[in-house]
């Protein structure tokens, strides 16, 4: 079913239950993830960080259980691919549409996009994953990668 | 029906939420039998792209007053309120 998606997730940039502290903490513990594995230059985890505080990218899905998509721009891309986080307990995003709101967020993918027409599924899939409470709350109770290859496979 | 019209999609880096917007709103338009013409750009580009475009559809807060309709909406990306979204839509090109 979403076979780009998890094409384009790498097992080795799959984190979870990350305890982590802040947003700028699970992104560079992805960001880190995609540049060990070749996936992006070594300005990326800056850049994303950067363009979170600027323009955020939490999802709200009305709930506690929120998803954030934090990228930046293709020149700090070399392949794309897709980081996945769960997080131990939630951290607060900013609203993609209300900075001012804060989010709990439990989910987090950090996309590494560099052509948009060829990267169209994986994100379409990406939304229709978000779009899915169920999903969401079984990633969130994932234990392992199997987990999660079986969930969104 | 009248000349096809164009709808500008805007996100934060122009090529993530507005390509995933973008496609939603032209398959759900098409189910209602209307055709847009689609284009992207980021939030900080729209000022500069917007003089032939009807609607602008935006994942973030765009600028006040920039002389075309806006609707800043993230249903297409959380599925929260898509019909809703997409009436608006609708309705501000039928304008």
């Amino acid at each position: 079913m979403a076979e780009a998606l998890l094409n384009a997730l790498d097992p080795g940039a799959i984190v979870l239950g990350v305890k982590a502290a802040s947003d700028h903490d699970v992104i560079r513990i992805l960001a880190n993830r995609l540049q060990e594995l070749g996936y992006v230059k070594p300005s990326f985890a800056d850049a994303v960080i950067a363009r979170e505080a600027a323009l955020p990218t939490g999802l709200p899905l009305g709930g506690d259980n929120n998803v954030a998509v934090p990228h930046t721009d293709p020149e700090h891309v070399l392949k794309p691919g897709l980081a996945l986080a769960t997080l131990a307990e939630p951290v607060m995003f900013s609203n993609m549409e209300d900075a001012d709101e804060k989010l709990p967020v439990s989910v987090v993918f950090v996309m590494a996009l560099n052509d948009k027409d060829k990267q169209v599924e994986m994100l379409q899939e990406i939304a229709g994953t978000i779009q899915s409470p169920a999903i969401i709350a079984s990633l969130i109770a994932a234990k392992s990668i199997e987990d999660v290859s079986r969930l969104l496979g | 029906m009248a000349k096809q019209k164009t709808v500008l999609f805007a996100c934060g880096t122009g090529i993530a939420t507005s390509t995933v917007v973008a496609h939603a709103v032209e398959d759900a338009l098409k189910e209602r039998g209307i055709r847009i013409n689609t284009r992207q750009c980021k939030a900080t580009e729209v000022a500069g792209q917007i003089d032939d475009v009807d609607l602008v559809v935006s994942t973030t807060q765009l600028p006040k007053d920039l002389g075309k309709p806006v609707i800043t909406t993230l249903a297409f990306l959380t599925g929260i309120g898509k019909a809703d979204a997409l009436d608006k839509i609708e309705a501000a090109l039928r304008d």
